[in-house]
């Protein structure tokens, strides 16, 4: 085992225990400070992969833009939801999970082409730039595009049903007597 | 040189379906936008490693994609979720029913 083999499967133990700690936790705070975790393993897998750039989106978006927003619509209710535990189909789930493993590990070992050894490569951030704009500049403008509509969306939503805010403040007041 | 192809896959895999029943068993909407960020973690480590296989950089190109349609789902997603609670004052999906009487 060479040494980047080595790293990929520490990395990937780093990523699994921290996922599995994330989706196992009740108290949705812990389960985003896990997940960072698994994030920046993420990151590092990427960097491993060959692909640096997308190794510091990932820690700049996901582990710091998204995470931060989850935490703090987290720390915005008021009452900690404590009491929610697990629904009562998480057997089914949980076997539903392990299906859809069972089914992914024999596809990937049927396939014939699993077994080839992944060779070093990587794409540096200016050619990866360029090929970004040169190929796939329309689908970098419908990109955003699709972020303004969120963003537009997001604003709507916050507002309430009425043009005005009064009535969501209303409402607001009303849910927490 | 560095691992297998099927591992990286199997690595995604297992990511992906601890994403699947984080989605499904959990009672508490946060939770639920989790899994799926996980899910779609697992989906960028398959692109990337697919674009080290057969050395394309589309596959990058599309995890590019995948970190700004996450972005835009989860942010949505929680202006739903505080909309929500505002309006009935809990984020448990099962009891959202005002629609039923």
């Amino acid at each position: 085992m060479t040494l980047r083999g080595a790293i990929f499967y520490f990395l990937a133990i780093v990523i699994l225990t921290a996922t599995g700690l994330a989706i196992t936790r009740r108290q949705p705070i812990h389960a985003v400070l896990y997940l960072i975790v698994a994030f920046l393993g993420t990151a590092a897998l990427f960097f491993l992969l060959g692909a640096p750039l997308l190794a510091a989106f990932v820690i700049i978006l996901y582990a710091g833009a998204i995470m931060v927003l989850v935490l703090f619509v987290i720390m915005m209710f008021q009452r900690s939801p404590r009491e929610l535990g697990l629904a009562p189909q998480w057997g089914h789930a949980t076997l539903l999970g392990i299906v859809f493993l069972a089914v992914a590990v024999a596809m990937v070992f049927k396939d014939p082409g699993s077994g080839i050894v992944l060779q070093g490569a990587v794409a540096q951030p200016k050619d990866f730039g360029r090929f970004l704009f040169e190929r796939y500049w329309l689908a970098v403008e419908i990109v955003s595009i699709l972020l303004l509509v969120a963003l537009v969306a997001i604003i709507q939503v916050a507002r309430g049903r009425g043009t005005s805010g009064d009535e969501a403040e209303r409402q607001t007041k009303e849910g927490h007597p | 040189m560095i691992v297998p192809f099927g591992h990286v896959f199997l690595l995604a895999g297992l990511i992906f379906s601890m994403g699947l029943v984080c989605l499904v068993a959990h009672r508490n909407l946060i939770m639920i936008l989790v899994g799926v960020e996980v899910m779609m973690n697992a989906a960028a480590i398959a692109f990337v490693a697919a674009a080290l296989r057969w050395h394309l950089m589309e596959g990058q190109v599309f995890v590019l994609f995948i970190l700004a349609v996450a972005a835009a789902e989860v942010s949505v997603g929680l202006a739903i979720v505080v909309s929500v609670y505002r309006r009935t004052g809990t984020i448990d999906p099962d009891r959202y029913d005002i629609l039923k009487w």
